[in-house]
């Protein structure tokens, strides 16, 4: 019955894109109207062959590992796509002359930058996410994933997601509103996804067999439901037309962009950190085999770092439009918030004690803890950043831009590689990794690779902020904003490089976990039953 | 460090084990529960000394009084109050006395160098070497005069611009595109104008050129091609070309016309600011 349904939904999806197509008041509009008509329409086809056959029964006792295996190669697959258009974009601001003059309008600086940041942040960070959170929350509730194939849905819902962000930004269908630029119909979609995303999650902790719900849950859980509601609040468009991609924001003004920075500082702060740190809960103290170093410490930096993050924002917005009081209010929250955020860190590394020695023979748990150190980097960095006195100094700049990167290449990455690691024998049966001294290459490569990016981009950061204040005795600017730009070169050129060693390690990585697959002996054991541990 | 390394199996686990993985009932490190209580007071006491606190229909100022529009009023009335003497002399002076005072003339430049790099830049590039279509401002090449009351007064209202009738104005006509020349004309003129200052592409209709050169285009560019400074007329028998010496380019010239515009900037800038930066660009090297 269930599939009559569905069939009714995916025929009228497929004949509104048609119209769609034809209608289109934009290239964008027209050619996610295409996309939209073949999914819906395969789709339809595939439902249409499955109705009334005789179907398997849902083996209700094992883990549903299918969609977190698919899950690792996404992120395998976006991250080395949003690393290698990082590495052109980087080298683009060195060479401007590789913004070609035949694909302008679609592959210049300006269309392929948001490319690279939805690729790495929502691409390779969330497929991480998902898949991590959806292999973590059946082992740790020991119960299969609720909702039978929801789960799947969110898999290729995400993918679809993706796939129309990603065209649409080349094509020119963007709201121009950072790390939210999706247009309208795109947002209600992902909207759908998250919300069965949620649903997942949720069901699956209430039918757990444990007593307790584990620390890594709560922080997955922290960031659904907050990142839904971020979401949905920052992308309060309405249409120009419904043939079209173009929207207008309900929010005037200065409240938009405070609104804007409430979501993208949050962004940062649930879906970069909170997500990520139950990442960060489950696999250091697998890989360490150690238990956390501290209940306590988990309980209470939770809940600050919960309360705390939503209201640091407005230190986006310092010396603009929005008013003295908000800004206060952001940096005072934002420095607030520096020891709540270490408590991960120190929970994480911690963990170690007693297993130290582990860091020289486990290059695994060696990327798991550096990316750790990043983080505690990048979260010193921040609340520093967000003080009005620096922030006059770096906002604008380089240092931005090197900021971000040390806690997204540094602490994401890594933490997401050592995840992959560890999930890739796990999720097919081998017994271990197909090359540990191949991991090794990695880290390095990868260390290496973040320490060029990062330092050349402080050294330009603070070069052009101090070259942009830089006044002669009777208060008159001594220097271009072009000659800023030109002093830049040498340092562009090194953060290129640094791209170039992160992606080289991302692909090694991919090489590594493809031979894992087919080459690695075998595991005897399974690991796929739900059983409680106690 | 002295301190006695953590003994994981003195502290007791939670009880709870989730897949294989226990919590210590380690307490919190003490330095960290107190850096978050010193962070906490201190930011009571920042939010009490800044503004701060939302309140119905405004927010608390905070005690020590402190906004970022009062302080940029006051940085930007300081830098005014300063300034303001030696701007009045510059307004008043004769300019073309101006480098007899060499204190009015130095902070005439050093204030001039700031608003061509804020102003002037995008176009005439920062160095102030120019661009294709945007002249070199080194040289002593000038399109309009490089005199110092000629600056001025280019500085002050632009050129082809709609928005200042004291805009400086000239138009070349099209001779291609409005048919008032033959391609082989045209193709004879640019070869003798290339002959000027270098090598023509086709020397063979290089004397052709040069009677078509004084039917046309004299009247403007001169008997010798040296150029009409009233006019805007480029000296087309030096090197210099503002929009490239190539032939293809020549002939692009000829056959559609150029019309750099340059905006005015009298309603855009003070009186002090634009007998600056004339006295900036002046001092580059081509002043007359």
């Amino acid at each position: 019955m269930s599939n009559y349904i569905k069939l009714i939904a995916l025929g009228l999806i497929t004949f509104f894109a048609m119209v769609g197509i034809n209608f289109a008041r934009d290239l964008a509009y027209q050619v996610h109207a295409v996309i939209i008509m073949l999914v819906a329409g395969g789709m339809f086809l595939y439902t249409l062959r499955q109705t009334d056959e005789p179907r398997a029964p849902e083996p209700s006792h094992e883990y549903l590992d299918g969609v977190v295996r698919a899950g690792v190669i996404a992120t395998a697959f976006w991250g080395v796509v949003g690393f290698l258009v990082g590495t052109f974009i980087a080298f683009q601001l060195a060479f401007p002359v590789l913004n070609f003059n035949w694909a302008e309008g679609y592959a210049n600086f300006g269309r392929l930058r948001p490319l690279h940041t939805s690729a790495v942040i929502f691409a390779f960070g969330g497929n991480a996410l998902i898949a991590s959170s959806f292999f973590i929350v059946q082992r740790t509730s020991a119960a299969r994933l609720w909702g039978g194939n929801l789960a799947w849905f969110v898999f290729w819902g995400y993918q679809l997601f993706i796939v129309l962000a990603a065209t649409g930004y080349l094509l020119g269908g963007t709201q121009s509103k950072e790390y939210a630029e999706p247009e309208w119909y795109v947002d209600i979609w992902l909207t759908v996804v998250w919300v069965s995303y949620l649903a997942v999650y949720l069901g699956t902790i209430i039918k757990r067999r444990e007593p307790h719900i584990y620390v890594a849950n709560w922080f997955f859980l922290a960031f659904i439901v907050t990142v839904a509601m971020l979401h949905v609040v920052n992308n309060l468009t309405i249409p120009v037309s419904i043939w079209g991609s173009k929207s207008v924001i309900i929010w005037p003004g200065v409240q938009d962009a405070m609104v804007q920075w409430w979501y993208g500082h949050n962004a940062v702060g649930f879906f970069l950190t909170a997500g990520f740190l139950g990442m960060m809960y489950y696999f250091i103290p697998k890989q360490a085999d150690r238990p956390v170093f501290s209940y306590k410490l988990s309980i209470i930096h939770f809940w600050a770092l919960i309360f705390i993050y939503i209201w640091a924002g407005p230190h986006h917005l310092h010396y603009t439009a929005l008013p003295d009081w908000a800004s206060t209010l952001g940096m005072v929250f934002s420095i607030v918030l520096w020891m709540p955020s270490w408590g991960g860190m120190i929970n994480g590394l911690m963990t170690l004690s007693g297993a130290w020695d582990k860091l020289r023979t486990d290059p695994v748990l060696r990327m798991l803890v550096i990316s750790v150190a990043f983080y505690g980097m990048s979260t010193f960095e921040g609340p520093m950043m967000s003080i009005r006195a620096v922030n006059s100094l770096s906002h604008y700049t380089d240092w931005t831009i090197g900021h971000v990167h040390s806690g997204a290449l540094g602490w994401n990455g890594m933490i997401t590689f050592g995840a992959l690691y560890y999930l890739t024998p796990v999720l097919w049966k081998r017994d271990r990794l197909y090359s540990l001294s191949l991991v090794s290459w990695h880290f390095w490569l990868a260390t290496i690779g973040i320490v060029l990016y990062a330092a050349s981009m402080w050294v330009t950061g603070i070069m052009e902020g101090l070259m942009w204040r830089e006044v002669d005795a009777n208060g008159f600017l001594v220097n271009s904003f072009a000659d800023t730009v030109a002093a830049k070169f040498p340092m562009y050129v090194v953060r290129g490089l640094g791209g170039v060693m992160y992606l080289t390690g991302a692909l090694i990585m991919c090489y590594n976990l493809v031979m894992t697959v087919r080459k690695a002996p075998a595991k005897e054991a399974s690991l796929s039953v739900a059983v409680p541990a106690e | 460090m002295t301190k006695k390394p953590v003994q994981p199996h003195d502290v007791p686990t939670t009880g709870h084990s989730w897949d294989g993985i226990e919590e210590f009932d380690n307490p919190m490190p003490r330095w960290w529960l107190w850096t978050f209580y010193i962070c906490i007071v201190w930011a009571i006491g920042y939010s009490i000394a800044y503004p701060a606190w939302p309140l119905v229909s405004s927010a608390t100022t905070g005690l020590l009084g402190w906004s970022t529009r009062a302080n940029v009023a006051a940085d930007i009335a300081a830098v005014d109050a300063a300034n303001g003497p030696i701007n009045a002399r510059l307004e008043a002076v004769d300019m073309a006395t101006l480098t007899s005072d060499p204190e009015l003339h130095g902070y005439a430049v050093s204030a001039g160098s700031a608003v061509f790099k804020t102003w002037c830049a995008q176009c005439h590039g920062s160095g102030a070497a120019g661009a294709v279509g945007y002249p070199n401002l080194l040289d002593d090449d000038w399109l309009w005069g490089g005199t110092i009351e000629d600056i001025q007064t280019t500085v002050a209202h632009g050129i082809r611009n709609e928005e200042d009738d004291d805009a400086r104005y000239s138009e070349m006509p099209a001779f291609g595109r409005d048919e008032l020349l033959e391609d082989g004309e045209i193709h004879a003129i640019a070869n003798y104008v290339l002959s000027l200052s270098g090598d023509p592409q086709d020397a063979s209709v290089v004397a052709d050129g040069q009677v078509l050169f004084a039917d046309n285009c004299t009247s403007c560019h001169g008997e010798q091609a040296q150029g009409d400074l009233f006019q805007g007329a480029p000296n087309l028998a030096d090197a210099i070309w503002l929009y490239s010496g190539s032939y293809t380019d020549v002939v692009e010239t000829i056959n559609t016309a150029r019309f750099g515009v340059m905006p005015s900037w009298s309603n855009r800038l003070s009186e002090a600011e634009i007998r600056s930066v004339t006295a900036y660009v002046h001092q580059l090297g081509g002043g007359e």
